[in-house]
């Protein structure tokens, strides 16, 4: 569904992605893991068309979508969740929700989504800046299965979160997943990865280090956490 | 009483003139990130345009009404395609030199057709007189631009808040970048926002007329305090310029009444009052610190 072929990203002078490739099948949920400043959300915000020092090429189900701009590119169906959670401080937490389009076949209502997030319901008129940052966490979270995103780019879902609120992400991703929907994933947290995800990728300096499935990132567990500093 | 009463129906008209011209500064900063410098200027081709329709075609003021606030909303729209977008990827000093640039070549070429002196322009009959509030009366005139300017604002408000529209600029206001990832086109709607509030700056100028003295420099003297108006309302913020204009039109009205005695407070209030305020918020009073893109 997603291929990156020779992703190379700047800013400026500073490369930050070298040669990057990888590939996400439809169905599949594929995390991304690495340390700080590897280059992840960077990576993300090149797939969305969000970042103008890049060299490569980003397709979508087989189409070249590298030119494409990026309110484009959410038509095709991504959705992303950024690393910040993009909340508006002028919109409401309704507005936050309803202002992408619908883009794929199975948008959730917005009734859905405030019966699966009770507590953006309450907070439905107020700003969404004003909402925890676990209810920003759910807001960016509900935006892209509102808009019934094909595609979802989430950057560290589930950072700063309690354990609860991390088992919900996880139920949701796996319920996304049910329903067919595909979703690249920035995770640091490697048994949250292993529970959702199919595959993983390292990513190390700019470049992808390593290729792993679940067994392997579990039985190298201890190894990869020092590595990733955590 | 009466005269305080008669002071502070001054400052909320001329309020209302800031508050328009103001308001059109902060939609377009906030789409653009551009400070339109010009805005002086569609404000005095607003007033000249009422003027030249009257005086060589017999248009009245009512049609001009329509007429000049459209005709300079696409005049700025054509100007945002042309040079304007330009800016958005430039060092803020072109955006200071260019719509400055555009300032002095709008008010030269209506210099060079009509001269410096001030066209009288007639209030429209139906307007003319005066209204009895009881313990005062108001010229009607004055009474109609107040009523006319506060449901403008209160309509663009309504369009800002309520609306699809207005929730898409908000938001691509706010962050373009973000909100171009949700799939909205943000750059389709930075002509139409340029031009509307050139269309303001423009229909000010239509509303002022009558009552202020239509030459090419009339923008240029108004500006400087709208600019004032616009820091102090928070650069972009809607609101604020709104009730900052209406602010400071009362400010400058009291200032001037009661502080005459005493003409260069008088006549700086309204920087001082803004020098005040960034002091105490740098931001402005309803501005925000920006947000990341
Ligand atoms: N706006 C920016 N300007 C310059 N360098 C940046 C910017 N954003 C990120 N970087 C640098 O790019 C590298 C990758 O950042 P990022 O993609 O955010 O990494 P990750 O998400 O893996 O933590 C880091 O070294 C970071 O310092
Ligand atoms: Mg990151």
């Amino acid at each position: 569904m997603l291929r990156i072929e020779n992703l190379s990203a700047f800013y400026g002078e500073a490369q930050v992605l070298r040669d990057v490739s990888l590939e996400v099948s439809a169905g599949e949920v594929v995390t991304l893991v690495g340390r700080n400043g590897a280059g992840k959300s960077t990576l993300l915000r090149c797939v969305m068309g969000l970042h103008p020092g890049q060299r490569g090429t980003v397709e979508l189900d087989g189409r070249d979508i590298t030119r494409l701009p990026a309110h484009k590119r959410a038509r095709l169906g991504l959705g992303w969740v950024p690393d910040d959670r993009g909340s508006y401080a002028t919109l409401t937490v309704t507005e936050n929700l309803t202002l992408p389009p619908t883009v794929g076949p199975d948008p959730w209502s917005l009734e859905r989504v405030y019966e699966a997030f009770p507590a953006l319901h309450t907070r439905r008129d107020s700003a969404a800046t004003m909402l925890s940052g676990g209810e920003q966490q759910m807001l960016a979270l509900a935006r892209v299965l509102r808009m019934g995103a094909r595609l979802l780019l989430c950057d560290e879902p589930t950072e700063g979160l309690s354990p609860l609120l991390v088992q919900q992400v996880g139920d949701l991703l796996r319920e996304a997943k049910r329903h067919g929907v595909t979703v690249l994933l920035v995770e640091q947290n490697l048994h949250f990865a292993t529970g959702v995800a199919d595959r993983h990728y390292l990513l190390a300096e700019g470049r992808v280090a390593e290729a792993m499935d679940n067994s392997e990132v579990r039985s190298r567990e201890r190894e990869l956490l020092a590595y990733l500093g955590i | 009483m009466s005269g305080f009463a008669q002071n502070t129906f001054n400052g909320l008209v001329s309020g209302a003139f800031y508050a328009l011209l103001a308001l059109g500064l902060a939609v377009i900063f906030g789409m653009l990130r551009v400070v339109n410098f010009a805005h002086g200027a569609f404000y005095m081709l607003g007033a000249f345009g009422a003027y030249v329709l009257l005086a060589e075609a017999g248009v009245p003021f009512w049609a001009a009404l329509v007429i000049m606030p459209v005709g300079l909303a696409l005049l700025g729209m054509a100007l945002e395609r042309a040079v304007i977008h330009r800016l958005t990827k430039l060092d803020p000093l072109y955006n200071f030199l260019l719509t400055f640039g555009l300032t002095l070549i709008l008010q030269d070429l209506v210099k060079l057709r009509y001269g410096v002196q001030s066209s009288p322009y007639e209030t429209p009959s139906l307007l003319s007189g005066s209204v009895d509030f009881g313990l005062f009366d108001f010229p009607t005139y004055r009474v109609f631009i107040l009523g006319f300017a506060v449901l403008l604002c209160v309509a663009v408000w309504w369009v800002l808040t309520r609306t699809r529209i207005g929730m898409v600029v908000r938001a691509s206001t706010e962050r373009p970048d973000l909100t171009r990832a949700f799939g909205i086109d943000v750059g389709r709607w930075v002509t139409p926002v340029f031009g509307f509030g050139i269309g303001l700056a423009g229909l000010a100028g239509v509303l002022a007329a009558p009552m202020r003295a239509v030459n090419p420099l009339m923008g240029a003297d108004l500006i400087i305090v709208v600019f004032a108006v616009v820091v102090i309302g928070g650069l972009g913020s809607i609101f604020g310029s709104v009730a900052a204009g209406f602010g400071i039109g009362l400010v400058q009205a009291w200032g001037e009444a009661y502080l005459s005695n005493f003409p260069l407070v008088s006549q700086t209030i309204v920087f001082v009052v803004m020098a005040g305020v960034l002091l105490w918020r740098p931001a402005g009073l309803f501005g925000r610190e920006e947000a990341p893109a």
